[in-house]
């Protein structure tokens, strides 16, 4: 039934032309996307995706409508070649799924050999209840040193871009500040908001610390975090959000974050060990599987909400 | 009976959808998602009952974080026309 | 003692299940934007308030039903504000309730 949704609502998005109605569909699709997951038991990912697609992209989203058109003008060439062309390759693609085995399917190759010796082997070499973070952040810790580097780069390439906006909108703040501009914010949302900020700041730590034993880590966390910021500046106005963390501590973090990660892995190095092992960086090898896996994960999570925040500044700080 | 909980809020979910496909106005469709993403928070904690694995509730807090933020930020682009509210768009003297 | 509690942790779902069908059914069938605004908002407070009682009532006492507590709170915090934006949003864009139907209707008595 969800899939059905998710369907109807994937078609409703390509037929709209208003596109802030689009936007709104599309965070539903991200929400019907996180509901799949949770049937699906991938906890942690209907946690990423929700957090991220329905908050952020939406958020963002929205900053880019805010600089661009709000409809989306009629398609200038003729749709038949375009359908032609993506039925085929659709085509192509569900015929080359045929040959893979089928969906949980017990003989399947990664079934006999990769996910039992992980599920199998991870209580006694890592000893963390929850095996996802196990997974994602020692068995196969370079592609998560991998996905910072990502984020980090689009990070990097976002502030390349827009960044050079900076000084044009501190002059218009000034302007705006001047004539008095009524910011006339809303008294309910202003208070609750100073309610509600300091208990989810905590639920962030709670979730990145938690990681190890339910769903959680770095990267929800993180994502928790930033939108902790974008609310505060949602409700407060940007000034006040960049007076409180100001986009040059913003840039420094996000390099941190990546440096921890990679800095824990060369540590691992110099202990005698493997790039980013961990069991060498104390003395007994499971408290250092605990230990990497603590700093790594703080680490993303650190890169993440300073990479997030900073994206939000820089799209919100672009006005026309 | 979790299942009949589930299947209500999978209905409900259902009905608010067509309100986000119809409503002729922008406010019917932001609406329309925020209890869209209301549900689907209720959905993420009965659901978890149901498969009996409650550890789902931390997502079904973080949903209803995240869908408080994505409304506010939506009535914000609204009234605004961009979302550092700083533009000036004074209202006729209401009161918060 | 558990049997009423089970009871009535069904009683809640069930109330929750259907207020939140008829909330739905509202949203359909209202004829202006600020009635489907209340009846969101039932759906919001009442159907979610009912329903995670019940799974409150199901999950004994524990951290489980602490976390049902934080999301009760929370929702309870959050859904009304989000109305009240939603309807000064409204109306400083300019909706106008729908006060009076039109009496040039012969139709009806």
């Amino acid at each position: 039934m969800l899939l059905s949704f998710l369907a109807i609502t994937a078609i409703a998005v390509v037929r709209l032309r208003d596109l802030f109605g689009v936007v709104m569909l599309f965070s539903i699709f991200s929400l019907l996307s996180a509901a799949i997951f949770v049937t699906l038991d991938a906890v942690d990912v209907a946690f990423t995706e929700a957090a991220v697609g329905a908050g952020i992209s939406t958020v963002l989203m929205l900053a880019t409508l805010a600089l661009t058109a709000r409809t989306e003008p009629p398609p200038r060439h003729g749709t038949l070649l375009p359908l032609l062309v993506v039925c085929v390759t659709g085509g192509a693609l569900v015929y080359g799924t045929l040959d893979m085995p089928r969906f949980g399917d017990p003989q399947a190759p990664i079934h006999q050999h990769v996910a039992p010796r992980y599920l199998q082997d991870s209580p006694a070499e890592i000893g963390l209840p929850n095996v996802v973070t196990s997974v994602l952040a020692s068995y196969r810790g370079y592609d998560t040193l991998g996905e910072i580097t990502v984020i980090f780069t689009a990070g990097a390439g976002v502030l390349m871009l827009l960044g050079a906006g900076r000084r044009r909108t501190a002059h218009r703040d000034d302007d705006k500040d001047k004539r008095g501009s009524a910011m006339k914010h809303s008294l309910v949302l202003r208070v609750v908001a100073k309610i509600l900020i300091p208990f989810v700041l905590l639920f962030a730590l709670y979730v990145q610390f938690h990681g190890d034993f339910g769903p959680g880590g770095g990267f929800q966390a993180g994502v928790i975090f930033a939108a902790v910021f974008v609310l505060y500046t949602l409700i407060f106005g940007l000034k006040a959000a960049r007076a409180v963390v100001s986009p040059r501590v913003l840039h420094v973090l996000s390099a941190l974050g990546v440096l921890l990660f990679a800095g824990v892995g060369v540590a691992g190095l110099f202990a005698g060990g493997n790039f980013l092992d961990y069991s060498v960086l104390v003395r007994h090898p499971v408290a250092g599987q605990h230990l990497g896996i603590l700093l790594i994960e703080l680490g993303v999570g650190v890169t993440v909400a300073a990479v997030m925040i900073m994206f939000f500044y820089l799209f919100a700080g672009r006005t026309r | 009976m979790f299942a009949a909980a589930t299947l209500a809020i999978l209905v409900t979910m259902g009905l608010a959808l067509i309100r986000a496909f119809r409503g002729p106005t922008v406010y019917d469709r932001i609406l329309a998602v925020n209890m869209f993403g209301t549900k689907t928070v209720l959905f993420i904690a009965v659901f978890g009952f149901l498969t009996g694995r409650p550890d789902f509730l931390d997502i079904a807090l973080a949903y209803a974080l995240i869908n408080f933020i994505s409304t506010v930020a939506v009535l914000k682009f609204f009234a605004y026309g961009d979302l550092d509210n700083t533009a000036a768009t004074p209202d006729e003297g209401e009161d918060g | 003692m558990t049997m009423i509690v089970d009871v009535l942790s069904w009683v809640c779902l069930l109330a929750g299940g259907f207020l939140g069908i008829s909330g739905g059914i509202g949203m359909l069938r209202f004829p202006d934007f600020f009635t489907r605004l209340h009846a969101a908002g039932v759906t919001d407070t009442l159907c979610a308030g009912l329903i995670l009682l019940g799974l409150m009532m199901q999950a004994g006492w524990g951290l489980v039903a602490v976390k049902l507590f934080f999301i009760i709170l929370f929702l309870s915090f959050t859904s009304p504000v989000a109305a009240h934006a939603l309807a000064r949003a409204a109306l400083h864009g300019g909706l106008k309730p729908l006060l009076h139907k039109a009496e040039e209707d012969p139709s009806k008595p």
